[in-house]
């Protein structure tokens, strides 16, 4: 069964790919991804902004109380050489390379224009095979407009790509007027892959302690069902590969992803809470039902569900929405 | 050979040789060595090597005592080893230095000489610790300058070889130690070519060995002791042709040359000074300029003091000498003399007792200068020699002062010589600046950078000597700074400044900056004030200062320049850009980039962010620099702000007054306590204002919890619970509400009063504040707002506050956390860091058992914040009851508060007998209630006050009316009423002392059973010395001495002292549990026996928000890093299990609490790996300990006894 697939140009055995997340801080678990059939790994997110703070917070604490009393000028060693700064993800993107043979795409998330293409270049210099963009801007300045916005996303794009050359998927959330018209321009910018979708931390309220608390939570199965309309609308309309991310948990996610559009499957929540050998179990409940099926590869059915090839693509539009509501009643 | 030339200061310098130089060095904190050790250890922890390809072991022992033993054992096995100490530390070594001079053991110590506490201890410098060590056999070598000290460890390293004579080579603390000079640094083949490898061979071969097994140390009799000891004459007869020999190479291979006395000045000298250390400088410099007007005047610099070479010295000497006067920067009280002056006494004696002098038996006075640093300069030189001078005629009838003293106004014993300050030597090329800065602005810091970029970066000579107050909360920085093309000797402050900063502008109101400004200098100001506003700012003194110097004055919003390039308070950078673009000491661009330069140099490590910050800084300085154009007379009506109120005791504002507005050096002689003894509660009358935001109370919204009472380090958070009726007289804004509690008493009202012109800004009290504003969450009961606005009306508030009566004792219940904050703090305003973790404790024993405790403080941060002048924060309640404190030494605390419980003890005991002879005359009845009297409770201990008062009137009646045959008792008897009251022993201190260097003490006083209480504030480091390791420091958290993570685990105290079964052990963290806190201390003190607290205490050496520092306590606690519990030996004789485990098992992993700290988390970024391996430790450790404890709490009593 052919199961291999392309994503951003790159060949891949499998279109299961673990997201960026937690799990690939440790090498080990890297490897294990790979073992159990992955075909990439997405690295954690780099953050320009937690290096900056880290940055901000070891200057402050060396400083803050030096040269103030006469018995004590400092109260920490002579530093030695610190390594604070994107060091430790690019060393971390360097041992991933050397210990798996998948491709390894990292996962950049900047704050400055600037920080875009720097870190994007030392990513490049590291070893990365590609990098996803984990672009989020909440938009709290009642000033800025929804075109400043999507500017900024262009813009960034755009600034990326004229300094590296390995591939470039953005990671994008679902909340643009129009995702179709945002998803072509990123594709314009020059990116040659789309992630469908980022999920946000979406903040609580302890009521005890009357505080605005971060929760993360894992996505359910449910969740797909965002992706799986945009992707299907998408598929074939933009020039750019799509990759699924949010809610995929089986065999049959992973399916219906595919006949949308996608090229791969992104998992995080399902790893995390089945293990990573949970990418070995729905790659041959996949193989299996795509032999029962009689599929030869993925590549067959890839878009054959999507807007452009179902029946009636109305069913991905506004009239669906109606309707689902209207089986309610 | 053209060198490298360095700045760096004393301590650098030394270290720097002595690590090239040795195999082994054993360290031990203590001011102002410690960074001699330090530098040690981090080249250490780096891998640097040595001159023969090694890298130095390096080890941190618990004492000086420890180290000097380390380092003895170490000589003995051939190593060549060193260590560096002072002070007390030095004392601590005395008992190793003799062994190791006995056994002519080649080593050098270096020392940076420190006063020895005496009435007082103090942390700067003078020679009166080495001096000390004159009789151990060491020979002692003086350094004058940081040059000196590189050249001449260099030379004592290679003299000690060959001599086999161990060498003390010292230079002076601070003056030396910490000053910042430019230097030539001896290469390593300099030091590979004066260090004999031959005789290093020869070191080696003497030690101990089993393949040719040697005994060294016996015990000897009568019968050849004495021989014995006359056997290492000829060495020390040779030694000091051995170490001219050296200084005689290191001439020729360096070019500098040194002899065992250098003499400066004119060669037909007939006045001549003979001194030992930096104060030659200031002497030197003087006599160029007395030189130059003729006067036949020189100076003799000794530099090899033991063994003291007559011949050298008299050789050294000019023929045509009449007076000396030998400056001794020590003090030997009962002495006919001080030291250097006898031995010179002693020198000329000889020689002309031998008939062999070479000039006439001249005049030799003795003087004493400089103790504890006090500024020794040209002024007081003149003053030395003028003196002198009345010595040259014999016919004269003024005679010079002899044993006499300079610097100070001696007017009780009149020792002292009167000296015209204005006097000044210096020359005028070179530039002299002074910089007004605070502890956390980085001003110091900014300035050694300017002196690196000048001295490094110019072929000018560059000096940077910087002064500290002793607050450790905003504190104030002066920097002294010299730059010129002539060599800089001036070893003293700059008195005459021809640039003057001032980088916080409130400094202005308080004193007269410009005091020391010549004609013509500039005056830089940070100001937030427009440029257009700024003249009419200023006080008038400061402008007429400024007009008739005709000064030029800039101005610059250094905290807005900051704010916008996210600098924060730090306005180092830009102050430093302002000082380079103003003084023009090099070219304006080449000057900037220079400091961009340095900032790379600096801050590279620390990642780009910082160093583009810190590059924007500069960029932006310039266009935000304005130049004040000064009007033609002064306009001002403003005056300075006094430094303490009117209502202030005579004493405060006679004596301490002066030294807030850093005037002490003027007050005489007569106005100084005789024996060290000092008023308490004189803190609350330096209002130092240093807080730019205030908690401001909103009863809206306070539950009466009173725990940010209970939190606040300096006890500037009060609540008082009183009568509704007393609201009548408070000002309008006096802020009250209702109180909720009903066992105090109906109608009462609660009031949460902020003393904001003590406060320091913390914050820690909103952070612990659980109350919520109900429309406005990030609005607590407690809000932080600016300070200035509310001065003025918080002022009168808080005065009122005073005004409204203290809680009754007896009514409070005293181990409830909330009852125990209505009870009056007797421990405030101290200078201890904003947001402390120790003071909390402090506070509540002062709380809880001040106005009858005796309290031994043990030397570290404690008795710093505790005891240092000018003012002091132990008080005193409306009775004039509160704690009594001292400060014995670092080492012996616990045994020195044991001696308080024996003295009590005995007291009360001889009170108690004395009382039952007098029965009779007194009356049974009131014998008896006084004698079984319960002091449990407060009740108690009121009762009993008010038996031994009506016991007090009796017996005074009693010898009135002619005592009944008995006026010996009586009087006895009245001396010793106050101890049938129950007194309260706490013996405090850190950590460092408690499981270090007072650690055997503290054990054997637990192991005593007497009723003492013990507090260790546990930092898990020496805070007060600069964050070295302890035995407390826990394992992965990186520390001085520990720069790759402390490698083993924290050691535990309560279980070592559990295990005599008989003390009573609590570990607290006030952050965590507050309530077990305060049930801790009340079970501790009202146990009979010894009683031991650890208390977790976060610390700014521990790299945290220090706002939430109690949210660190919490995490320490949720870990199990930290446990709580109580050990209670009382509980055993009840049959229950003494032992009660207090906090929950580990609820978060270890490195959720570690990595909210930098000491752990900079080992994440240095050495991840080794912080990863040692964090997994950690983690066991913390599951290991908390299994051992569980069982403990689970053990029923029955088994714990089998």
């Amino acid at each position: 069964m052919d199961i291999t697939t392309t994503y951003l140009g790159l060949n891949l055995s499998s279109p299961i790919v673990p997201s960026a997340g937690p799990l690939s801080t440790d090498i080990g678990n890297i490897k294990q991804m790979e073992d159990a059939g992955a075909g990439a790994a997405v690295i954690y997110s780099m953050f320009e902004e937690q290096i900056e703070n880290e940055s901000l917070e070891f200057y402050h604490h060396e400083t803050a109380h030096t040269e103030s009393h006469a018995e004590a000028l400092s109260y920490f060693p002579q530093s030695p050489d610190f390594k604070i700064g994107p060091d430790e993800y690019l060393e971390h993107i360097r041992k991933a390379k050397d210990a798996v043979n998948i491709p390894i795409i990292a996962s950049l998330n900047g704050k400055s224009l600037g920080g875009w293409v720097d870190y994007a270049k030392k990513i490049q210099e590291a070893g990365a095979d590609a990098l996803e963009l984990n672009i989020y801007r909440l938009a709290t300045d009642i000033k800025s407009s929804g075109q400043d916005v999507e500017k900024n996303y262009i813009e960034i794009v755009k600034a990326v790509k004229s300094s590296i050359t390995i591939p470039v998927a953005v990671k994008l959330g679902p909340f643009f007027s129009s995702i179709t018209w945002m998803a072509d321009q990123i594709s314009k910018a020059g990116a040659e892959g789309l992630v469908l979708f980022n999920r946000f931390y979406q903040p609580d309220i302890d009521l005890e302690r009357l505080e605005v608390v971060p929760n993360v939570l894992l996505s359910t199965p449910m969740d797909m069902r965002l992706p799986l309309r945009w992707i299907a609308i998408l598929y074939g309309r933009v020039n750019a590969d799509l990759a699924a991310t949010s809610g995929i948990y089986n065999e049959k996610d992973v399916l219906k992803m595919i006949m949308a559009g996608a090229k791969v499957t992104q998992m995080l929540s399902s790893l995390l809470k089945f293990g990573i050998n949970h990418i070995s179990d729905v790659t041959t409940q996949l193989i299996y039902w795509m032999e029962t099926n009689e599929y030869k590869s993925i590549d067959q059915m890839r878009g054959s569900m999507s807007y452009k090839n179902v029946a009636d693509p109305s069913q991905f539009e506004r009239a669906n929405y109606m309707k689902v509501l209207n089986s309610y009643k | 050979m053209d060198r490298k030339k360095v700045t760096i200061d004393g301590n650098e310098a030394a270290a720097y040789v002595a690590y090239q130089t040795n195999e082994v060095i054993a360290i031990y904190p203590i001011t102002p060595s410690s960074n001699m050790g330090e530098w040690c250890d981090a080249w250490s922890a780096v891998g640097k090597k040595n001159i023969w390809d090694e890298v130095p072991s390096v080890s941190e022992l618990q004492s000086e005592g420890g180290a000097s033993g380390s380092v003895h054992g170490a000589l003995q096995n051939g190593a060549l080893t060193t260590t560096f100490t002072a002070s007390q530390g030095l004392l601590l070594m005395i008992p190793n230095m003799f062994k190791i001079a006995g056994e002519l053991t080649s080593t050098v110590f270096h020392v940076s000489a420190r006063s020895l506490a005496a009435q007082a201890l103090s942390i700067f410098g003078d020679h009166s610790d080495v001096m000390s060590t004159r009789s151990t056999g060491f020979a002692m070598l003086a350094s004058n300058s940081v040059q000196e000290v590189m050249d001449c460890a260099l030379i004592a390293q290679a003299a000690t070889l060959e001599s086999r004579i161990p060498f003390l080579h010292f230079f002076d603390g601070f003056r030396t130690s910490h000053e910042v000079m430019k230097i030539e640094q001896l290469t390593t083949e300099d030091i590979r070519n004066m260090i004999d490898d031959d005789l290093v061979i020869a070191h080696r071969k003497r030690a101990l060995t089993p393949e040719h097994p040697v005994l060294r140390g016996t015990a000897q009799n009568p019968d050849v002791y004495f021989q014995g000891r006359e056997t290492v004459n000829k060495y020390y007869n040779e030694c000091p042709d051995i170490v001219q020999k050296h200084m005689d190479k290191f001439a020729k291979l360096i070019g500098r040359q040194y002899h065992l006395f250098d003499y400066v000045g004119a060669a037909d000298a007939e006045r001549v000074i003979v001194i030992m250390g930096s104060g030659a400088g200031a002497v030197e410099e003087t006599i160029d300029y007395l030189t130059s007007k003729n006067e036949k005047v020189g100076v003799l610099k000794v530099r090899l003091y033991r063994p003291f070479s007559i011949d050298h010295f008299i050789n050294a000497l000019p023929k045509t000498t009449k007076v000396i006067s030998v400056l001794d920067r020590t003090k030997e009280p009962g002495a006919s003399g001080e030291p250097l002056y006898l031995d010179v006494v002693n020198a000329v004696s000889e020689r002309f007792n031998n008939g062999d002098l070479p000039f006439a038996y001249p005049k030799i006075i003795g003087g004493r200068y400089g103790l504890s640093s006090k500024e020794f300069t040209p002024a007081m030189v003149k003053a030395v020699f003028e003196n002198m001078s009345k010595g040259l005629n014999a016919d004269k009838k003024e005679k010079p002062k002899n044993h006499f003293t300079i610097g100070i106004n001696d007017d009780v014993t009149n020792t002292s010589l009167e000296f015209d300050p204005s006097f000044n030597v210096e020359a005028p090329e070179t530039f002299r600046g002074k910089f007004y800065g605070l502890g956390a602005d980085g001003t110091v810091g900014a300035n050694k950078n300017s002196i690196k970029i000048i001295g490094e970066g110019t072929n000018f000579y560059a000096q940077g000597y910087f002064v500290y107050d002793s607050k450790k909360s905003g504190s104030t920085t002066i920097s002294h700074l010299r730059f010129g093309p002539k060599e800089i000797r001036s070893t003293y402050l700059v008195d005459k400044a021809n640039f003057i900063a001032c980088h916080q502008p409130n400094f202005l109101e308080k004193m007269n900056l410009l005091e020391d400004a010549v004609e013509g200098a500039t005056f830089l100001l940070n100001t937030i004030i427009p440029k257009e506003q700024v003249w009419d700012s200023l006080p008038e003194k400061i402008q007429q200062e400024l007009i008739a110097k005709k000064m030029k004055f800039y101005v610059i919003d250094a905290y807005k320049v900051a704010g916008d390039t996210g600098m924060g308070q730090r306005i180092n950078t830009i102050m430093q850009t302002c000082f380079f673009a103003i003084s023009k000491i090099l070219p304006k661009d080449e000057a900037i980039e220079m400091i961009k330069k340095a900032i790379k140099k600096t801050y590279g490590a620390k990642g780009d962010k910082i160093v583009q910050m810190n590059f924007n800084a500069v960029d932006q300085t310039l266009a935000n620099l304005f130049e004040v154009e000064l009007p033609t007379s002064a306009t001002s009506k403003h005056q300075f702000l006094p430094t303490v109120s009117e209502n202030a005791p005579d004493f405060v504002k006679n004596v301490l007054s002066p030294m807030i507005a850093g005037k002490g050096d003027l007050i005489p002689v007569s106005k100084m306590p005789i024996d060290g003894t000092y008023p308490t509660a004189t803190a609350m009358w330096e209002k130092r204002n240093i807080a730019l935001e205030v908690p401001v109370f909103d009863p809206e919204v306070c539950i009466q919890c009173n725990k940010c009472v209970a939190v606040c380090p300096h006890a500037t958070i009060r609540v008082k619970i009183y009568d509704e009726s007393l609201l009548v007289n408070a000002p309008e804004t006096f802020k009250h509400m209702k109180f909720k509690g009903k066992d105090y008493g109906e109608g009462l009202a609660y009031t949460i009063q902020v003393a904001v012109e003590d406060c320091t800004g913390c914050g820690i009290c909103v952070d612990i504040c659980p109350a919520k504003n109900k429309k406005e969450t990030k609005l607590k009961a407690i809000n932080m707002m600016p300070q200035l606005p509310l001065k003025e009306q918080e002022r009168a508030n808080w005065d009122f506050f005073l005004t409204l009566p203290e809680v009754d004792r007896r009514l409070v219940a005293t181990s409830a956390i909330k009852d125990s904050q209505f009870l009056q703090p007797l421990f405030e305003f101290s200078g201890a860091c904003s947001g402390c973790g120790e003071t909390p404790y402090v506070k509540l024993v002062s709380q809880l058992f001040g106005d009858r405790s005796v309290i031994a403080n043990a030397t570290g941060c404690s008795s710093i914040y505790g005891g240092n002048l000018p003012t002091t924060p132990w008080a005193k309640n409306k009775d004039g009851r509160g704690p009594a404190w001292s400060n014995s030494l670092f080492e012996d605390n616990a045994e020195f508060g044991l001696g308080f419980r024996l003295a009590i003890d005995k007291h009360a005991g001889q009170a108690a007998n004395i009382l039952k002879r007098l029965s009779s005359e007194v009356g049974a009845e009131l014998v008896d209630s006084i004698l079984t009297a319960d002091q449990k409770s407060e009740t108690g201990i009121y009762d009993q006050r008010e038996r031994v008062e009506i016991l007090k009137q009796k017996l005074n009646e009693l010898l009135i009316a002619g005592g009944n045959g008995k006026s010996g008792d009586i009087k006895h008897l009245q001396s010793l009423l106050d101890y049938l009251v129950k007194k309260s022993v706490w013996i405090m201190g850190g950590d460092g002392w408690a499981y270090d260097i007072g650690y055997g003490g503290l054990d054997h006083v637990i192991a005593s059973g007497k009723n003492v209480n013990i507090l260790v504030l546990d930092t898990e480091v020496y805070s007060n010395t600069g964050g070295q390791m302890s035995k407390s420091t826990p394992r992965g958290a990186v520390a001085k001495f520990a720069a790759g993570g402390k490698p083993l685990a924290k050691k535990d105290l309560g279980l070592m002292a559990m295990s005599y079964g008989n003390v009573y052990v609590a570990k607290v963290a006030m952050g965590a549990n507050d309530a077990q806190t305060v049930k801790a201390f009340i079970e501790a003190e009202a146990y009979d026996g010894p009683s031991l607290i650890i208390a977790y205490s976060h610390c700014i050496a521990h790299g945290i928000d220090m706002a939430k520092g109690m949210q660190n306590q919490k995490a320490a606690v949720d870990s199990g890093h930290w446990q709580l519990y109580r050990y209670n030996p009382e509980l055993t004789t009840e049959g229950k299990n003494p032992f009660k485990l207090e906090s929950k098992a580990p609820k978060i992993p270890l490195k959720d609490y570690a990595y909210l700290e930098t000491r752990y988390k900079m080992l994440t970024k240095s050495d991840p790996v080794e912080a990863e391996k040692l964090m997994v430790t950690a983690q066991q450790d913390v599951l290991d300990k908390w299994k051992v404890y569980e069982q403990l709490a689970a053990s029923p009593k029955e088994e714990i006894k089998k």
